[in-house]
């Protein structure tokens, strides 16, 4: 694999900006550059960081915990498959928390982080949430809000 | 390129080929019995307190009773189920010569009902059912599965893996990225299991009820969000025939218990 692609002139474009993806993942507790970032959504009320508080740590609203660990001492079971959300206030700046939250695909094709504000493009959508994100745009910016307290 | 550029590009390289060799070495497989906590494997292991043995005894009371007024009885055309039975569920899903489908276990009992005991076939998760799939998954305890793809059942292996690579629901996850890239991790305090179907039907504590294969797919398709297959559909039994190429060789250990 990693000799067809040093030979081929589009797979070794492909390398280069996988590997500028990582020099940017590896940059620490500064707010990164470079990486999708996305507006405030339109939404009919002020965002309200508690609120998205209590949507990250319900496991079925926002399932964040599920996957991820943060400080959350009240949350007896959280996840392992995903880095602390402690400091990502830090780390990202709110427009790039909002685009991951949007659709994380836009930042790892791979990942399994589910995209918390795309209906279309999924196969097999369940009856019940068919046509839905699984999150509001209100609660897009809710949950962006908190995130962006979580400072180290 | 620059030196950073450099070792990111190495690292890359590094991560990517982790990504794709993405399934489970055949050494380091583990059934779900060896992943769960040493409570629910004692009582898997003990027949006096797996509470699946109860459809066992139910099960073999169905193989030996005339379903109707002059119908024959399982035993009466296949004899004792510990000698003709022996093995036939660790090659399971098989696939019917004259037909060319694909049947797993639970289909091919329905098939016997309809063709041969001319009687209404027994619903899937009916307890009847059940009750015959767990008497004669027991008769190949401990035997290898079989490998499909050494059975001629490679386009049913190729289909089913497709399923499994594939990302479903709301949710958008595929089989793979819990059970192959993320298995043993703590999905919100469950350990994720490498989903090899080696103890099936089982008996699992959060359903009070035995439950077969197909119900534990139905369960991580709606856990994603994502419209689960119908009962029965050719697509659950592509995807049991993957997931046993997948545990080829690993011994069988149904009917077992799960949390
Ligand atoms: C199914 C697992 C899963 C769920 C559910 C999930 N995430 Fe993630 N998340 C990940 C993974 C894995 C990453 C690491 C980057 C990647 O692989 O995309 C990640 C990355 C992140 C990051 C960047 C972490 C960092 O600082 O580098 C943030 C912030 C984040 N997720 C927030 C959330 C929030 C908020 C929720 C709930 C609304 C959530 N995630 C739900 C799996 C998940
Ligand atoms: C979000 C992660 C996730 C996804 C995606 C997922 N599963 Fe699971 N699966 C689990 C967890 C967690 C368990 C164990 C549940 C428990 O013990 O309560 C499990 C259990 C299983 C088991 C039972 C294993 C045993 O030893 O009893 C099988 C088989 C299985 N899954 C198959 C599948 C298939 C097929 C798919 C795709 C259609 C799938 N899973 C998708 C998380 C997942
Ligand atoms: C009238 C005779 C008859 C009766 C009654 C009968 N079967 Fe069968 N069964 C057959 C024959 C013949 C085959 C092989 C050909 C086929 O697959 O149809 C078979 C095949 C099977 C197989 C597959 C064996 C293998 O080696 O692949 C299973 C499992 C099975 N039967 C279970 C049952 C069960 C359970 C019952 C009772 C509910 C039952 N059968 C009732 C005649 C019968």
């Amino acid at each position: 694999m990693s000799g067809r692609a040093a030979h081929a002139g589009t797979g070794r474009e492909l390398w280069l900006a996988i590997a500028a993806f990582l020099v940017a993942l590896a940059m620490p507790a500064r707010a990164q550059q470079d990486v999708p970032e996305a507006g405030p959504l339109a939404v009919s009320r002020p965002p309200d960081a508690e609120n998205g508080r209590r949507i990250v740590t319900d496991r079925r609203k926002g399932l964040c915990l599920l996957c991820h660990s943060g400080p959350f001492p009240e949350v007896r079971f959280q996840g392992d498959l995903a880095p602390s959300l402690a400091g990502a206030g830090s780390r990202w700046t709110p427009a790039q928390l909002r685009a991951r939250l949007i659709d994380s695909r836009l930042f790892n094709g791979e990942t399994i982080m589910p995209p918390y504000f795309r209906a279309e493009g999924q196969s097999r959508m369940a009856v019940a949430f068919k046509g839905r994100t699984i999150l509001t745009a209100e609660e897009i910016e809710d949950v962006t809000a908190f995130l962006a307290t979580l400072r180290e | 390129m620059t030196g950073r550029a450099g070792r990111a590009f190495a690292l890359a390289i590094l991560l990517l080929g982790h990504a794709l060799a993405d399934d489970i070495p055949a050494n380091q497989r583990l059934s779900g019995h060896d992943m769960m906590g040493a409570e629910a494997q004692a009582m898997q292991r003990d027949d006096f307190a797996n509470p699946a043995m109860l459809a066992v005894k139910e099960g073999e009371a169905l193989w030996k009773a005339a379903p109707g007024e002059g119908r024959p009885s399982c035993q009466s055309c296949h004899g004792d189920a510990a000698e003709s039975m022996k093995g036939v569920a660790a090659r399971y899903p098989a696939r019917d010569a004259s037909t060319g489908r694909a049947f797993d276990l639970p289909g091919q009992i329905q098939a016997c009902q309809t063709g041969r005991q001319a009687v209404a076939p027994s619903a899937r998760e009916s307890a009847a059912l059940l009750a015959l799939e767990a008497y004669l998954s027991l008769q190949s305890r401990g035997m290898p599965l079989a490998s499909p793809r050494a059975r001629g059942l490679e386009d049913a292996v190729l289909r089913g893996e497709k399923l499994y690579r594939q990302r479903f629901g709301q949710l958008d996850l595929s089989c793979a990225q819990c059970h192959s890239q993320n298995w043993g991790r703590s999905l919100g305090g469950t350990r994720i299991p490498q989903a090899h179907p080696t103890g099936y039907p089982l008996f699992r504590m959060e359903w009070q009820a035995i439950g077969s294969l197909q119900r534990r797919f139905r369960n991580c398709m709606t856990g994603i969000r994502a419209e689960p297959f119908p009962a029965g559909a050719p697509e659950w039994v592509d995807l049991e025939i993957y997931l046993k190429e997948r545990a080829a060789d690993m011994a069988m250990d149904a009917p077992g218990v799960r949390p």
